[in-house]
């Protein structure tokens, strides 16, 4: 239940709501959407990207110099787990066609598709458990240019609005006009979409579209995918291995600087493990957990980043990186599930963001950037927001218009997780708005890649979440979901194809001692040692007691260390 | 920024946990205090209101509004099994506890279910069961597929036990009896939010695999008895015949100014 000083400004709520259903009810917007100027004026002044150390120069690596975010730029800057002369390569632990790394939505369609379209096989190496990804948590949907009114050029239109211009118009292609054949590719295995009564495709809108183009399963959207895709990955042992609890550390390259592996790292048993593979997939998705300038985040917990540290120290190019996602919706209230994801189909059916007067103060469809940072401007600059008992603040989102407009039972048949997440502290969702805030959501940037997912190193490719350049320095929601299926399935025909034909030369790590040197000249000095692979919540009191271990001084390979770099001294 | 900088989000967990308590403390009052040399590990943080609780068998000191996850962090444990999204949607984190007093064994998420004192916990971190191995496209959409694929089911006592272990609060047993007429449609609609917990599977007495059986269900109703979309079909075709090519091409050797242009002045729907 909310704390009885809120009840005042959840009775302007109620006050507001007859007068702001009719508004809903009409075809015009609810208030009026931003024009190009009043968004560039919002996201400057409040987007957190712009604030002043958001984003700092790195200063090694194929972006040297670049201003990244800051977190990412300490992330780059960091040792690596491993020195290559105490490395044996000449054995490989495993040997494999294609491995994967990373067992999200893009990792197994990758291998699904790699072994129907080329018969090869595939290892799938992944930190935590398959399917331990953001794509399990999607909820709202996938677009897709399906609905006779839509086309997916205009959906090219929308993403690339969305994205400000600056997404790589090959890449945007490549997603819309790939994505009604995804939708057809993922219901032949299995996956139950939201239909309407003649079997049409249930569409709904997302922030920044202009048709309605947002696919999907109840709001278990991404739940739905993965588990389809897992399923199907596990009916095919005999081609598909998959290594749970086994994230990769270091990229493995040959000798004519092509990419051949990984060294992996073996969670439970704390032992390296070397494979040789004709091609690599980077699939390691993206990089909440580092709670990038302090943020909650959505994302799973295994959201670290590994990807992007591990092809920067082999020599891949990285593209906006400079772009942190908060996503508009973020609870704020309770405490307990504080950060978590409020689905922006919430929005999409008709759910309006408030402020303490209960008033309109954005169009509740802007693109995500621009959202949030009405958001955050309202509750900074106007005093708008509501604060929590803990020091949080937030704004309304309105959910029981959603009941009213589409009919009672609703919100509990379309949004059965949202219900069940707020119901648990006492808070009915048809009855009651939610309090919101923007919460670390997505890495907009990432590896650069192409069409064919190909990166600047031969022999390595990368898919969904981890890459840069499709979604420019914002992604719409629902593109995500589309990304990593048409991407991953991309990444499995090309790596595929490449693994078939590649011979392979001597192994090398080399490039860890390149880098080590590059750190060295540039003056860097850190006892970061990447990848992160898991956050750590533990109390500064306990952390500090953890830390008597080692003497407490050298950057050293232990998990233990690495989780806890931020609290040694100096550090 | 500084004000910014003020409303910003958060802190580590633990940290927002302690600020929560700095609040609330004068409503907390039902805490058993242990004498100190009882509880096995306990924080200095004199501020907090806390209760004791057992991970594993062993006393610590935590918030008393925590959920199970973020006291098993709070205690400083690294959990790698269990732990996922922390959102309740992938099923990482099934937990079994008891409360004093009561002989029941309680099951819920670590990351949605609130700690109590005196609760006494362990996580799960796997649930062994074997996944059949299957060809989607070689099976029916009845009971055979059910038969062939997962017979335990035919062994339920209806004893509803897996309804009642399940932390989505979902109608298990009546998804079983579903699959056991071959009603996958029903089995589909009740499995639907299933999180593969597992905690149903562990429960149960006669040792079926609820979960895999609502996987396969919905496999098969997306597969074989979903309606077909009448445009899909038609825009996939579309998009191979390259109907689009011409558009594409266009848009894309369009100057930002005028893409921009574009962009701003199309309709919505």
């Amino acid at each position: 239940m909310y704390p009885d000083y809120m009840a005042e400004s959840l009775r302007k709520v109620a006050q507001t709501r007859p007068k702001r259903l009719e508004l809903a009810r009409k075809s015009e917007p609810v208030y009026p959407p931003m024009n190009a100027e009043e968004r560039r004026a919002v996201l400057e002044g409040f987007h957190p990207d712009y604030e002043a150390s958001a984003r700092r120069p790195v200063r090694v690596g194929p972006n040297r110099d670049e201003s990244l975010t800051t977190e990412v730029s300490d992330l780059l800057e960091s040792h690596s787990w491993l020195r290559s002369d105490q490395v044996t390569l000449d054995k490989p632990d495993f040997e494999t066609d294609l491995l994967i790394i990373g067992g999200g939505g893009a990792g197994c369609n990758a291998a699904l598709v790699a072994m129907k379209e080329h018969g090869i096989h595939s290892i799938i190496a992944t930190k935590l458990r398959m399917g331990d990804a953001n794509t399990m948590m999607s909820q709202g949907g996938m677009q897709a240019a399906v609905s006779r009114t839509d086309s997916p050029t205009r959906h090219y239109l929308d993403a690339i609005g969305g994205g400000h211009f600056e997404n790589k118009p090959e890449l945007v292609r490549a997603l819309t006009e790939d994505g009604p054949g995804v939708v057809k590719w993922l219901e032949d295995l299995g996956v139950v979409w939201d239909k309407q009564q003649d079997g049409s495709l249930k569409t709904m809108h997302g922030g920044g579209t202009s048709r309605k183009r947002m696919l999907s399963c109840r709001d278990y959207t991404g739940a739905m995918i993965m588990r389809t895709l897992m399923d199907e990955v596990r009916n095919h042992p005999d081609m598909i291995t998959v290594k749970e609890f086994m994230p990769a550390v270091e990229l493995i390259m040959d000798d004519k600087g092509r990419c051949a592996g990984a060294v992996l790292y073996d969670m439970e048993s704390e032992e390296f493990f070397t494979v040789r593979a004709k091609s690599t997939l980077i699939a390691t998705g993206g990089y909440g957990r580092l709670h990038i300038r302090g943020y909650d985040t959505t994302n799973h917990y295994g959201a670290t980043g590994d990807g992007l540290v591990m092809a920067y120290r082999a020599g891949a190019k990285l593209m906006y990186m400079d772009s942190v996602q908060y996503h508009p919706t973020g609870v704020s209230f309770p405490e307990q599930i504080a950060g978590f994801l409020v689905t922006e189909a919430i929005r999409g059916a008709g759910g309006q963001p408030l402020n303490k007067e209960g008033d309109l103060f954005v169009f509740p469809r802007e693109p995500r950037d621009i959202e949030a940072s009405a958001i955050i401007r309202e509750c900074v600059q106007n005093g708008g927001g509501v604060p929590t008992p803990s020091g949080r603040v937030g704004v309304w989102l309105d959910s029981p218009l959603i009941d009213m407009l589409h009919g009672e039972g609703y919100t509990e048949k379309h949004f059965p997780a949202m219900y069940r997440q707020f119901i648990r502290y006492g808070i009915d969702i048809t009855k009651l708005p939610m309090l919101i805030y923007p919460s670390l959501h997505y890495q907009n940037g990432g590896i650069e890649i192409n069409e064919r997912c190909e990166t600047d190193i031969p022999g390595l490719y990368v898919a969904g979440e981890a890459t840069g350049g499709l979604h420019g320095r914002n992604r719409l929601m629902g593109n995500s979901v589309l990304d990593y299926n048409v991407f991953g399935r991309r990444a499995g025909r090309y790596a595929g194809e490449y693994a078939k034909t590649v011979k392979l030369g001597k192994l090398s790590l080399a490039h860890l001692d390149a880098y080590e040197k590059e750190l060295a000249d540039a003056g860097v000095k850190t006892d970061l040692v990447t990848p992160v692979l898991l956050p750590s919540y533990a109390p500064k009191d306990v952390k500090k007691r953890q830390l008597l271990r080692g003497g407490n001084t050298l950057p050293g390979s232990s998990v233990l260390q690495n989780r806890l770099f931020d609290e040694r001294p100096g550090a | 920024m500084l004000a910014l900088a003020a409303v910003r989000l958060g802190l580590p967990m633990r940290d927002k946990i302690i600020k929560v308590f700095i609040m609330t403390s004068e409503t907390a009052g039902t805490t058993k205090n242990l004498s100190a040399s009882q509880v096995d590990v306990k924080r200095n943080v004199a501020e907090q209101s806390l209760i004791t609780i057992y991970i594993m068998g062993k006393a610590y000191e935590v918030p008393d509004d925590a959920t199970i996850m973020g006291a098993i962090e709070y205690a400083g444990h690294q959990i790698i099994r269990g732990a996922g999204c922390r959102e309740g949607y992938c099923g990482a984190c099934a937990t079994i506890y008891r409360l004093p007093g009561d002989y029941k064994i309680q099951t819920g998420l670590a990351c949605m279910t609130l700690v109590e004192e005196g609760m006494s916990l362990a996580q799960i971190p796997y649930v062994p069961a074997e996944k059949a191995i299957y060809d989607i496209e070689k099976l029916k959409p009845n009971v055979s597929a059910i038969q062939e694929m997962y017979p335990t089911v035919f062994r339920c006592v209806a004893c509803n036990t897996c309804t009642k272990s399940c932390p989505q609060g979902l109608q298990v047993m009546d998804y079983i009896q579903a699959a056991k007429r071959g009603d996958i449609a029903a089995v589909m609609d009740l499995s639907f939010d299933c999180v593969v917990c597992g905690l149903c599977m562990l429960r149960c007495p006669a040792e079926i695999t609820q979960p895999l059986v609502g996987i396969l269900a919905k496999r098969l109703y997306g597969r074989y008895l979903r309606q077909d979309s009448p445009e899909l079909a038609v825009r996939v075709k579309a998009v191979e015949d390259g109907v689009y090519n011409a558009e594409y091409a266009e848009l894309m050797s369009m100057s930002r100014e005028d893409l921009s242009d574009r962009y701003y002045a199309r309709d919505s729907e």
